[in-house]
């Protein structure tokens, strides 16, 4: 059964259904809807909904928290996910499994409270210390930010890794109807053999991001390396829509990817063939299928909403196979569908 | 040695008391009974190790935040007794927040809190806890409170707090002094036992290294000037009313 839902609700609802009943968060604009539903509905399942003094304190609490084996998650918008980097960091160091949620908005700095894609680099790249990675998932509707909670959470399980739902504004804010996933038993997750539970006839377990000896920590390095080529070899998602034969490919996610769906229709109504990829994981990054596509078209277009950041990761997947002209509005300014057809038709010289 | 504490040998300098504190948590945790189903959150500082010392489950938080560490694996397992081991640098200064709210909040776990007035592990910079006059390596003229701010009392701030259940100030220095500093510990853990909120345990602390002090000295130091400013004693105790 489909129902109306706001966007960082929605999230939230499946977030509890996917079996997590732990919410640790503090308000931020975009996003202050999905703390409140958290607080509203966490007791409903017996959860516990906590709001911690600060973001610093707030990914502190989930690391604690997910030391113990428990589902745990946080959502947050650009400042307050640069104030949690100190706490991934850690966490990626200590190989604890949580969910983030990312609603970003227009900075740098306190910037807007409008919909932006500009945290790119900071999701995907790092944005805390250390060689460290997370899995980075991109919805582009209402309806897939739903389905990805499952997979959020069942991947940082699995591989024992972040996973930041990385939306903005527009996704967060909007309605559109939606159907939930059944709830899942949040005792019924894979048996966590290295959380703290207490050292009853067993030798105690320790959790830690560090080794004081370089040749000990580069071994726990290589380990979390060896994870991420799993990630990267398993778990690389994208869509492609009308990409074969077409005059150009352009290259988008999120809510991005949604205003290019729309600009299909309209380049078609004009005789212009346009295909969109869509990466859905923005790490690991699809560059295999990127380069592929690249053999297809001369040109594959990138449209952000931010200045070029995933650009970087399409200029490394076509790896000069194809041209790649770039189009992005940034600080919470959302392109127009004209002006996204505008500039495919300069890309291909209408 | 009591079944808490680990076969690691102590990392700590001669007349540290970080190792004597060390003991008498592993002997209240044995006396309860509880090592099978207690949490220790390490902290950044000279005690980072505190995690492998003890022979129960464990880990190591950020500079400071041990209180939010120990307020998720607590929100999570109530039924796991969870406590904190932290510097002055840790607690009174990168930390401030997140005590002063686990406390506010009445979470139910323990701070056991070491004031050493100094930076340990970074090689003996000012704390907030340093005193004044004190010198250190980043206040080689001596502290002066027109530029460096007074030294913090914690336990008195702290125990301003409706959710601080027990509070109480203690050193190591004399037989005398570890039996009292010892029943403050099990006080403060029996606290949290009967789930009656946050409890704390300073313990005023030698840093015969950073000080430049033998440990005799060291300690004769602690009782005649720290123990002035920093007064012993009990701040808070509402088990009573709670219980
Ligand atoms: C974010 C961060 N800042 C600074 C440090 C460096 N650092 C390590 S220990 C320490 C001071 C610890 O002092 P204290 O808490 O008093 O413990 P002690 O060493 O005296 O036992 C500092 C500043 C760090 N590890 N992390
Ligand atoms: S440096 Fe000071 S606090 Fe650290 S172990 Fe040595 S004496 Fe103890």
């Amino acid at each position: 059964m489909k129902m109306l839902f706001k966007g960082s609700e929605a999230i939230a609802e499946a977030a509890i259904r996917a079996g997590c009943r732990l919410y640790f968060g503090y308000p931020i604009t975009p996003q202050s809807e999905l703390t409140e539903y958290m607080s509203r509905r966490l007791p409903e399942v017996e959860g516990t909904f906590l709001q911690a003094e600060s973001e610093v304190a707030t990914v502190n609490m989930m690391y604690g928290a997910s030391c113990t084996g428990r589902r745990v998650m946080t959502s947050t918008s650009s400042p307050g996910f640069s104030l949690m980097m100190e706490g991934v960091s850690y966490m990626a160091g200590a190989e604890l499994p949580a969910v983030f949620v990312n609603v970003v908005r227009g900075g740098p700095g306190l910037g807007d409270i409008q919909p932006a894609q500009s945290d790119y680099f900071q999701a995907t790249k790092g944005g805390g210390h250390g060689d460290y990675r997370m899995i980075v998932l991109a919805p582009h509707t209402i309806q897939e930010a739903v389905d990805l909670m499952n997979l959020a959470f069942d991947l940082a399980d699995k591989y024992r890794m972040l996973v930041t739902i990385l939306a903005d504004g527009m996704l967060g804010q909007m309605m559109e109807p939606v159907e939930f996933p059944p709830m899942r038993d949040p005792n019924d997750v894979p048996e966590k053999k290295w959380a703290l539970t207490g050292a009853k006839g067993r030798e105690p377990r320790k959790v830690t991001s560090f080794d004081i000896d370089p040749y000990e920590l580069e071994k726990m390095n290589l380990r979390y390396q060896a994870t991420y080529k799993k990630v990267e070899e398993n778990e690389v998602r994208y869509e492609e829509m009308n990409t074969e034969g077409a005059d150009i490919i352009v290259a988008a996610y999120g809510t991005m990817a949604r205003i290019v769906k729309t600009v299909i229709h309209m380049a078609e109504e004009e005789g212009i063939k346009v295909g969109l990829f869509r990466p859905i994981t923005l790490w690991p990054f699809p560059y295999k299928r990127l380069n592929e596509l690249a053999d297809t078209v001369d040109t594959i277009l990138t449209v952000e909403m931010s200045y070029g950041q995933m650009l970087e990761d399409v200029k490394l997947g076509v790896n000069g196979k194809a041209k790649t002209p770039f189009y992005g509005r940034s600080a919470g300014v959302v392109p127009t569908p004209t002006e996204v057809l505008d500039a495919i038709k300069k890309a291909i010289g209408r | 040695m009591p079944d808490s504490l680990s076969k690691k040998e102590f990392t700590y300098c001669p007349g540290c008391h970080h190792g004597i504190v060390h003991r008498l948590i592993a002997e209240v945790i044995d006396e309860l009974g509880i090592r099978e189903k207690t949490l220790i959150v390490a902290p950044v500082g000279c005690s980072v190790f505190a995690y492998e010392f003890f022979n129960v489950d464990g880990t190591v938080a950020p500079h400071g935040r041990a209180p939010a560490v120990a307020t998720g694996m607590k929100r999570a397992t109530p039924d796991k007794i969870v406590f904190t081991y932290q510097g002055d640098g840790d607690l009174a200064s990168i930390g401030t927040a997140e005590i002063v709210h686990a406390a506010n909040r009445g979470e139910n776990i323990t701070t056991i809190f070491i004031n050493n007035a100094v930076y340990g592990m970074t090689g003996g910079q000012m704390a907030p806890t340093t005193l004044l006059g004190q010198k250190t390596t980043t206040t080689p003229y001596g502290r002066d409170a027109k530029a460096n701010g007074y030294p913090i009392r914690m336990s008195e701030m702290l125990s301003t707090l409706a959710g601080a259940a027990y509070i109480e100030r203690v050193m190591v220095t004399t037989p005398q002094n570890v039996i009292k500093a010892k029943r403050a510990i099990k006080k403060a853990f029996e606290t949290q036992i009967k789930g009656l909120g946050f409890s704390l345990v300073e313990v005023l602390s030698t840093c015969p290294t950073n000080w430049g002090k033998s440990p005799v000295e060291a300690g004769k130091w602690l009782e005649e000037n720290m123990a002035k400013y920093y007064p012993l004693g009990v701040y808070v105790d509402r088990t009573k009313e709670a219980e």
